[in-house]
């Protein structure tokens, strides 16, 4: 399944991404990477572009781009609610790798 | 201390003109309200012109804080410091200290939307990566408390290495007392430390820095991390650096596939950056119970896609009702006080070649700049507001699948929706738009849109020719005003479809557009971007206009011929003697009327007329239209007015007394001139050519190279002729 795919509303994770298009490494800047969670809202006219929701910014982008994003679904809650991914222990090994790096540095 | 015998110094000798002890920059994304937050710092106290040799535009402005005066340098907004436009590749620049004749900042103000904090924040590690000190302006923390987020200012502060955060509502004016007392001090603070996002990158960087370094190519921390990720040599081309040294070079090489392997280095590094960005928003932001206001909800349904279509098209019904019916009349008195100024100044000055450049040639060139003033007010307060709302940004969403299909995206759609009013601050509009071919096709549509204009000269012709009888419920003269719309939105349309298919072939340009929440604009931001956009019209093109009202001015009056004027004296004296009272005055008008058409008429403009006259015989033209299409050359609205003096009726006579001589023009053996498809055929000249010295010159700008002007000049000439000719040819012989 690709963000292509989805209905208005839907809520998914982006799980991995065809990176060779530059147009999809800009994506990327704007925060469509492996691990967001991202919401569906809805297509323009004729159906091309799509709007999404990551993280309380809507984005629009061409569905030939939108099928470079494999996505896995995660419930239809709403975007800003479920973006906050839970997997605590990640988190908590990203405190630890910080602070070390900033002992690092100072 | 020694003493020292006190001087008085009165207050009003010192000098209070300071220099600005630091410059900071104001970066931020687009649509983060960084111009409002800047305007409010700076005040009316801010200039705009150009970086040196580019067209982006250069805001600098001073804010008074407390003791301290500083200078803000307001950057182009963008994501990253990753260029993918000329304009984010000016604020990258600036940042880094390379772009001529202008400082690098001391200091930066990072403006982040708190609502929008996921993206935002992407820049902000790259700027905290600068070394310099920073703060951070949290602009919209109205909205973001609306909507339930909540900011944990002191964590996302510690997360950011120490680096202040102000919470600030930039339309109120709310927070912005602790924002300004710390921008004071800012440039002498110590820089926050930098957060270890990417422990990989700060080795790389550190690794080859003495490389760089003992090598003469200085470069800073922040910039050799730019320099590893996007490659040595598209770094060194937008930053005008001399090659690397070979070592230098390998080394960058090996330590860039130990990075970033088989990747693009873009997506490594988005990954890195938002990986850390999601675990600090894990900890400063939380979600709280969001109000659904029912505004929320009304603007969901007004944003899928039909509502939004329909509402589009009904605001811009409601723009063109303003352009055309209520700036005509401001244009109207405008043209009286123009008119009025300038026959007072002819009659106090003895007559001559001094009254007449005074009244004819400065003063209705001046006119004929400010003229456009209210068409072009209505035009860019509605594209303001639209782009305030977050409304341009939906409109290019809409029709990004139509404008694909002409081989443009949906960010064409805004700076053709602005050349409706002039098609100078269209085509400077074009700036936004990344892919180079896909610019230089907008810019050549742009000057095919209906501009101010050309309205007077439709008007005219319109009011003379077309009757005002109803088609079911609409006029057939504002019918035909639609159908020349029409033409030259098809003409732009089937002009790029066939550029991007042959010249400007190439990919399709892609579509990527941050969809900005819908906001109230700020009155005060609209303004002053208003004041701003006038600004730029009067200078780009208003200068150009006028010296052009000037020069046709100049081939209109001379060479003077004394017999004419002798003639016309003694034909007053003639009248004075069996006249008197206003029918005297009557007849006098109609003789200076008379023989100012005989001056023309063997001027250099008339006389240039006569010699084209044959080329343009094919499409029903007499010399007089040949006269007044060629001084409209340079600036096509002088054509009614040139008009009006060939026609002997005053060149500031009403529509109506130019309308009827237009009627009864005819030719020598007694033919109309002004038949219906030497009309139409004039008409569809008019919107296909491209008269207007103005677009040529800042196309000429905006493409940096005289190709591009002269082909569009060409081209559209060619193609207005060819229409013209075609249309009378085949009404005629119909």
């Amino acid at each position: 399944m690709t963000l292509a795919d989805l209905k208005p509303g839907e809520t998914v994770r982006i799980e991995a991404i065809a990176t060779a298009d530059t147009t999809v490494q800009r994506l990327m800047v704007l925060g469509l990477v492996e691990g967001a969670e991202v919401t569906f809202v809805r297509a323009s006219l004729g159906g091309d572009p799509l709007e999404f929701r990551v993280f309380g910014a809507a984005i629009s982008l061409r569905r030939e781009h939108a099928r470079c994003f494999e996505v896995s679904p995660v419930g239809a809650s709403s975007a800003r609610d479920s973006s906050f991914a839970r997997d605590s222990s990640a988190a908590r090994d990203f405190v630890a790798s910080e602070a070390r790096s900033y002992q690092d540095l100072s | 201390m020694s003493s020292r015998p006190e001087i008085a110094v009165p207050l009003r000798n010192v000098a209070i003109t300071r220099r600005a002890s630091a410059a900071i920059a104001v970066v931020g994304n687009p649509n983060s309200g960084k111009s409002s937050l800047f305007n409010r710092l700076t005040g009316m106290n801010q200039h705009t012109a150009n970086y040196p040799g580019v067209t982006v535009e250069r805001r600098v402005g001073r804010a008074q804080l407390g003791a301290a005066v500083v200078d803000l340098i307001d950057l182009p907004g963008t994501y990253s410091l990753s260029a993918n436009s000329m304009d984010e590749q000016i604020a990258i620049g600036v940042l880094f200290g390379r772009v001529l004749g202008t400082p690098r900042p001391d200091a930066i103000l990072a403006v982040v939307d708190a609502t929008r904090l996921y993206q935002s924040l992407y820049l902000v590690q790259q700027l905290l990566d600068l070394g310099r000190p920073l703060a951070v302006a949290l602009t919209m923390s109205d909205a973001a408390q609306a909507e339930g987020l909540k900011i944990d200012i002191e964590r996302l502060s510690h997360h950011l290495g120490g680096a202040a955060v102000f919470p600030v509502v930039a339309t109120t004016g709310r927070g912005f007392e602790p924002l300004r007392a710390a921008l004071a001090g800012l440039a002498q603070a110590a820089a926050p430390r930098v957060p270890a996002v990417w422990p990989e990158l700060e080795h790389a960087v550190r690794e080859l820095e003495p490389d760089l370094g003992a090598k003469g190519a200085r470069l800073q921390r922040a910039e050799i991390e730019r320099l590893l990720v996007e490659g040595a040599d598209e770094f060194r081309a937008g930053a005008n650096l001399p090659p690397l040294p070979a070592e230098a070079r390998a080394n960058v090489d090996a330590l860039r596939a130990g990075l970033f392997g088989a990747e693009p280095a873009l997506a490594v590094e988005a990954r890195h950056r938002y990986e850390w960005i999601r675990f600090v928003l894990r900890d400063v932001q939380t979600t709280g119970s969001v109000v659904r206001r029912q505004s929320a909800a009304l603007i969901h349904s007004i944003n899928q896609p039909w509502p939004a279509t329909v509402l589009f098209v009904l605001s811009m019904a409601i723009v063109f009702q303003a352009v055309f019916a209520w700036a005509t009349v401001f244009m109207d008195w405008i043209d009286a006080g123009v008119s009025g100024i300038g026959a007072a100044v002819a009659a106090s000055l003895p007559e001559g070649a001094v009254a007449s450049f005074l009244a004819d040639g400065v003063i209705a060139g001046v006119g004929s700049v400010i003229i456009f003033l209210p068409q072009i007010l209505i035009l860019f307060l509605f594209i303001i507001f639209m782009e305030d709302t977050g409304y341009l940004a939906r409109a290019a969403f809409l029709v990004d699948r139509a404008m694909r299909s002409i081989g443009l995206s949906g960010q064409s759609v805004i700076p053709l929706l602005s050349s409706f009013a002039c098609a100078v601050p269209a085509i400077m509009a074009t700036r936004v738009i990344p892919d180079r071919r896909d610019r230089i096709a907008t810019i050549l549509a742009s000057p095919f849109m209906t501009c101010s204009a050309r309205l007077p000269v439709y008007a005219l012709l319109i009011a003379a020719f077309v009757p005002a009888q109803s088609v079911f419920i609409f006029n057939l003269q504002g019918l035909v005003l639609f159908g020349l719309y029409v033409l030259g939105i098809v003409g732009g349309v089937a002009t790029t479809f066939l550029l991007r298919r042959s010249v400007l072939r190439g990919k399709n340009p892609p579509f990527i557009l941050a969809l900005p929440e819908f906001r109230l604009p700020n009155v005060r931001t609209v303004i002053m971007k208003l004041l701003d956009r006038v600004r730029i019209f009067l200078r780009r093109a208003g200068t150009v206009i006028f010296a052009v009202a000037v020069v046709v001015w100049a081939l209109a009056y001379f060479p003077r011929s004394d017999a004419l004027e002798q003639q016309r004296l003694a034909a007053v004296d003639a009248a004075a003697s069996t006249l008197t009272g206003p029918a005297l005055d009557e007849r006098i008008a109609e003789i200076d009327n008379e023989a100012a058409a005989a001056h023309l008429e063997q001027s250099w403009l008339g006389r240039a007329g006569q010699v084209v006259a044959p080329v343009f015989a094919p499409l029903g033209w007499d010399w007089r239209i040949s006269a007044a299409v060629i001084a409209g050359f340079p600036a096509r609205e002088v054509v009614v007015a040139v008009l009006g003096t060939i026609y002997a009726v005053g060149d500031d006579a009403d529509e109506q007394s130019l309308a009827a001589r237009l009627k009864s023009a005819t030719w020598p053996d007694g033919r109309l001139v002004f038949t219906l498809p030497m009309v139409l055929g004039l008409l569809v000249f008019y919107a296909w050519c491209l008269q207007c010295a103005a677009t040529l010159a800042v196309i000429r700008r905006e493409t940096n190279s005289w190709r591009w002007p002269v082909f569009a000049w060409g081209y559209m000439t060619v193609l207005g002729y060819t229409a013209a000719l075609l249309i009378y040819q085949v009404g005629s012989s119909a």
